[in-house]
C-alpha cells in the first residue's frame, strides 16, 4: 500500500490544481447523474405501452365539410363505417373521440359518491362503439364488451353520462384496490352512477404531458358515438401486413362515398409510428441532448485531468528522478500518480454527491422531476473514479519512465 | 505592445498544440451548448408584442370557486356568461373575445373538395388592439359586430392557398357551408408565443387561416375547436345550456393605456365578482385578476420545461468547461515559470506579465468563440432533433447571437485566466534564475 501522507503533502503544494480537478469532478458528477436520470425518465415515458395493436392501426381525423345535425352526422358515420369495414384490407373500424398518445383529449373527474366535491382521481374518456375493443385490439380481462344497443349518439355539447363503462385495469385498481371492480360503480361529473361492465388490460390515455402523469393509464370507455357538427375520428385496424394498403384505400373510399369531408394535412391520417414519433418528440429530444452533454462532459473532464497531470509530471521530473535514484520502482511511481488522482477523485466525488442531490432537489421543485435514486449517484461515482484513473494512466506511465539520471539534471 | 503580446500569445499557443486544442474545444463546446439552448429559450420566452405588451390585459374571474378551481389558481379563460358580461360593460378602451374554430373552406370551384381551415372567432377590436398588419382591406368595426355581419379576414398564407395571393377583398368564400365576405387580408402575423390564444394551446403553432366575426359564430353554433373545461356535475343537453354552464372556453383581452385605467378596470372586475356573489351566482368572495401579456404567459407556463432544463444544464456544462480551462491555463502558464523569471529579471513589471497572459487567454477565447460559432451553426440545424418542429423553427442565428457567442467565449476565457495570470505574475525572478 502506498503511503498517503507524502502524497497529501505534495498536493498541499498544488492547491489550485488539486481544487480545480476536484471541483471539475464534483460538478461533472452532479450534472452527469442528473442527466442520466432525466434520460432514464424520458426513455421510460417513451416505452410506455399503449395496450393497442399499434402495428396494424391508423387514425383518420374526419372533419365534416358541411354543418350536420346530430341525426345527419350519425347517419353519415353509420354509412362511413360500413364503407370502411367492407374494404378488403380492413379488419375493423370504430368511430371515436381520440386515440392513445394523441395528446390532449377528453378527461373527466372521477368520484365515488354523487355529491363528492374533491375528485377521487381523473380518467381519460374514450367514446367508442361495440367495435372499439376489437378495432384497437384491447385485451378484455374481465366482464363483457358493449352491446350494439347500448351505444348512444352524442350531439353538440350534450353532457351524456352512459350507465355502463369499460375501464382500464389501472383505473379499476385505483378505484377498487381489492380487485373487485367488476359490477361496481362510480360517478363522473354527474349524479347518475356508472357501472363497470368490463375491464381491459392496458389502455393508455390520449394525453402524454406531465400534468396527466399522476393518472397514467387511467382510462374509461363509454358506449358513445360522437354525432357532432365538427367531425369524428375513425380508427381503423388493417389486416396483418396490409396497413399501407388500408391507409391508401380508406380515404379514397370515404371521399368516393361523400366528398364533403376533410382530413387535415396535419395528423389527418396517421399510423402509430407517426403518432409515437409526435407524442414523444420532446422526450426523445431531451434524452438526446442530455446524452450528448454527458458524453462531451466526461470527455472534457478526462482531457482536463490528462492536461493537469501531464503538467505535474513535467514539473516533477527531477523529484521523480530522485525517487527513482533512491530505489523507487516504475510501479511505485505509477502507483503514486494513480493514488494521487484517486484521492482527488474521492474528494471531488464526495462534494459532487452533495451537489447532485442539491441540483436534483432544485429540479424537483421546478420541473416535477422525481427523486434521484441512489443507484444513479453510485454509478456516477464509479464512472468518474474510473474515468479519472483512466485519464491519469498515460501521464502516470510517462512519469514512471523518467530515468533516475534526471535527479542529476537541473530542473 | 498589445499587438506584440498577442503575437507572443499566439506563438505560445502553437508551441503547445495539445493543451491549446483542449482549451479551445472546451470553450467551443461549452459556448455552443449554451448558445443553442439559449436560442431556443430566447425564442419561446420572448415578448411577442413588445411595444404593447404592458397595455394588453387578460381579465380573469373565478367562476369555479375555491372548492373547484385548480388549488386556488384562477382559471385561465372565461365562461360564456362572465365573458359576455365583461364585453357588455365595455369598461376598457378596446376589448375582444376570442375562441378557436375549425371550419371547412370551399373555393369558388363548386366541384372542389373542402379543405380544413383553422382560425379564431374574434371581435372587431382584435385587429387594432394587437396591431395586426394588413396587406389589403382592414378588419371590421363594432357596428358590424353588433349586426353580426358575415365578415371574415383571411391571412396572407390562406389567401395564397385559396386565391393565389390576389387581392380578394370583397370576394366571397364558403366556410362550413355558409358564405362570408372577405373584408381584409393580413400580412404574415404569427406572434410567438401566440399570446392571445395561449390558454389550451401550446402557443407555437403555424399561423391561423382566418379571423371571423365572433357573434356570427355563436349564432351558427360553431363549436370551439380548442379547450373546454368544466367543473361539477354536467347537466347541459345542448348548445344553449352549455353557454350558461361553468365551462370555460373564451379568451378575453382588454387594452388599458394608463395605470389609472388599469386600477379602474381592476376595481370594476372586483365589483363585478362581488355583484355575482350578492346575486347568488358565486358562492365565494370576489377572486379576480388582471394580467398583462408577460404575466399571463408566465401564468400559463408557456415556456416548455424542456427548454428551461436544457438551458440550465448547458450553462452548468459551460461552467465545467471553464473550470477545466482554468486548470489548463494554470498548467500552461506555470510551465513557463522560467521564461517569466527571465522577463521579470529583464525589467518587465508584474502588470505587464499579467496583461500578456490575459491576452494570451483572450486569443484562446477568440479561437474557442469561433469554434463555438461553428458548432452552434451545426447544432442549429440539428435543433429539430431536440425540440418540437414548431419550436425548433423559431430558433435562428442572427447577428446578436453571433456577437453574444463570441463575446461570451472571450469574456469567459479572460475571466477564467484571472487566477492563472495572477499566479504567473507572482513568479519570483530570483528563484527561477537561481534554479536555472
Amino acid at each position: 500500500m502506498m503511503q498517503i501522507k507524502p502524497i497529501l503533502s505534495a498536493l498541499r503544494r498544488h492547491k489550485a490544481g488539486t481544487v480545480l480537478i476536484a471541483l471539475q469532478i464534483a460538478l461533472t458528477l452532479a450534472i452527469v447523474c442528473n442527466a442520466l436520470y432525466i434520460i432514464h425518465e424520458r426513455l421510460a415515458h417513451i416505452a410506455e405501452p399503449t395496450g393497442v395493436d399499434e402495428p396494424n392501426l391508423f387514425a383518420m381525423a374526419n372533419l365534416w365539410g358541411e354543418q350536420y345535425t346530430k341525426q345527419q352526422a350519425a347517419a353519415k358515420i353509420e354509412q362511413d363505417l360500413i364503407t370502411l369495414r367492407q374494404l378488403p384490407s380492413v379488419a375493423d373500424a370504430t368511430p371515436t373521440n381520440g386515440y392513445p398518445l394523441r395528446g390532449g383529449g377528453w378527461d373527466n373527474f372521477i368520484t365515488m359518491k354523487p355529491d363528492q366535491v374533491d375528485k377521487t382521481t381523473d380518467a381519460a374518456v374514450y367514446a367508442g362503439d361495440e367495435h372499439f375493443l376489437r378495432t384497437f385490439g384491447l385485451k378484455l380481462i374481465a366482464g363483457r364488451d358493449f352491446n350494439a344497443d347500448e351505444v348512444r349518439d352524442m350531439g353538440l355539447r350534450e353532457a351524456v353520462t352512459p350507465p355502463v363503462t369499460i375501464v382500464s385495469k389501472t383505473l379499476a385498481d385505483r378505484l377498487y384496490p381489492k380487485g373487485d371492480a367488476l359490477g361496481k360503480s362510480f360517478y363522473s361529473m354527474s349524479s347518475t352512477p356508472i357501472t363497470i361492465i368490463g375491464i381491459v388490460d392496458t389502455l393508455h390515455r390520449q394525453d402524454v404531458s406531465t400534468w396527466s402523469a399522476p393518472y397514467k393509464g387511467q382510462s374509461l370507455i363509454w358506449p358513445l358515438r360522437l354525432a357532432q357538427p365538427m367531425g369524428v375520428f375513425y380508427v381503423v385496424r388493417a389486416k396483418p401486413g396490409q396497413l399501407a394498403d388500408a391507409m391508401r384505400e380508406a380515404p379514397k373510399a370515404l371521399y368516393a362515398e361523400n366528398r364533403m369531408r376533410m382530413f387535415p394535412a396535419k395528423d389527418g391520417l396517421v399510423d402509430y409510428r407517426q403518432i409515437r414519433q409526435e407524442a414523444f418528440e420532446r422526450d426523445r429530444g431531451m434524452a438526446i441532448l442530455m446524452g450528448v452533454i454527458c458524453v462531451v462532459l466526461l470527455a472534457i473532464t478526462a482531457a482536463g485531468i490528462i492536461g493537469l497531470t501531464s503538467f505535474w509530471v513535467g514539473q516533477r521530473r527531477r523529484q521523480i528522478g530522485v525517487r527513482r535514484a533512491l530505489g523507487a520502482t516504475h510501479r511505485d511511481i505509477l502507483h503514486y500518480f494513480l493514488t494521487e488522482n484517486l484521492l482527488i477523485s474521492v474528494g471531488g466525488v464526495a462534494i459532487g454527491t452533495v451537489l447532485a442531490f442539491a441540483l436534483n432537489l432544485w429540479l424537483k421543485q421546478n420541473f416535477a422531476l422525481e427523486s434521484l435514486p441512489l443507484i444513479y449517484v453510485l454509478s456516477g461515482m464509479v464512472i468518474l473514479i474510473l474515468l479519472g484513473q483512466g485519464a491519469v494512466f498515460a501521464p502516470a506511465l510517462r512519469a514512471s519512465r523518467v530515468p533516475p539520471i534526471e535527479a542529476t539534471r537541473p530542473a | 505592445m498589445f499587438a506584440y503580446y498577442l503575437q507572443l500569445g499566439l506563438r505560445s499557443l502553437r508551441r503547445n498544440p495539445m493543451l491549446t486544442t483542449l482549451m479551445v474545444m472546451a470553450i467551443g463546446f461549452g459556448v455552443a451548448a449554451s448558445m443553442i439552448t439559449y436560442s431556443v429559450f430566447r425564442a419561446v420566452s420572448d415578448d411577442p408584442i413588445p411595444n404593447k405588451s404592458s397595455q394588453l390585459f387578460v381579465p380573469q374571474v373565478d367562476g369555479w370557486g375555491p372548492q373547484q378551481n385548480d388549488n386556488g389558481e384562477i382559471p385561465g379563460a372565461l365562461n360564456y356568461v362572465d365573458a359576455m358580461a365583461l364585453m357588455r360593460a365595455h369598461k376598457a378602451s378596446r376589448q375582444t373575445l376570442i375562441y378557436p374554430v375549425m371550419l371547412s373552406a370551399l373555393g369558388r370551384d363548386a366541384d372542389s373538395v373542402p379543405t380544413s381551415a383553422s382560425g379564431y372567432a374574434v371581435t372587431g377590436d382584435f385587429f387594432p388592439m394587437f396591431e395586426v398588419p394588413f396587406l389589403y382591406g382592414s378588419g371590421w368595426n363594432a357596428d358590424e359586430d353588433d349586426h353580426r355581419a358575415a365578415d371574415v379576414v383571411l391571412t396572407q398564407e390562406f389567401n395564397q392557398r385559396m386565391f393565389g395571393g390576389a387581392n380578394s377583398v370583397g370576394k366571397e368564400i364558403q366556410f362550413g357551408g355558409n358564405t362570408y365576405r372577405i373584408v381584409g387580408i393580413t400580412k404574415h402575423w404569427n406572434p410567438a408565443p401566440r399570446f392571445y390564444a395561449v390558454w389550451g394551446e401550446d402557443g407555437f403553432s403555424e399561423a391561423p387561416d382566418f379571423y371571423v366575426l365572433l357573434n356570427r359564430m355563436l349564432d351558427l353554433h360553431i363549436d370551439s375547436s380548442g379547450r373546454n373545461s368544466c367543473r361539477g356535475n354536467l347537466t347541459f343537453t345542448g348548445w344553449d345550456q352549455w353557454l350558461q354552464s361553468n365551462c370555460i372556453w373564451l379568451m378575453p383581452w382588454v387594452e388599458l393605456d394608463t395605470s389609472s385605467e388599469v386600477a379602474q378596470y381592476r376595481q370594476f372586475l372586483t365589483s363585478y365578482a362581488t355583484d355575482q356573489q350578492h346575486a347568488g351566482r358565486f358562492g365565494w368572495p370576489a377572486n379576480v385578476r388582471l394580467l398583462d401579456v408577460m404575466a399571463f404567459l408566465t401564468q400559463q407556463n408557456v415556456v416548455p420545461p424542456e427548454s428551461r432544463i436544457s438551458l440550465i444544464v448547458a450553462l452548468c456544462f459551460f461552467v465545467i468547461c471553464l473550470v477545466n480551462t482554468i486548470g489548463l491555463l494554470l498548467a500552461k502558464f506555470m510551465r513557463r515559470a522560467g521564461e517569466i523569471g527571465v522577463r521579470r529579471a529583464l525589467g518587465a513589471t508584474r502588470r505587464e506579465i499579467y496583461t500578456q497572459y490575459l491576452l494570451e487567454a483572450a486569443s484562446v477565447g477568440i479561437a474557442g468563440g469561433l469554434l463555438g460559432l461553428l458548432l452552434t451553426a451545426v447544432g442549429m440545424s440539428a435543433v429539430t432533433l431536440l425540440f418540437d418542429a414548431e419550436i425548433a423553427q423559431l430558433a435562428h442565428m442572427d447577428l446578436s447571437l453571433i456577437a453574444l457567442t463570441l463575446l461570451l467565449a472571450i469574456l469567459a476565457t479572460v475571466a477564467a485566466a484571472f487566477y492563472p495570470a495572477w499566479r504567473a505574475a507572482q513568479v519570483q525572478p530570483a528563484w527561477q534564475l537561481k534554479s536555472n
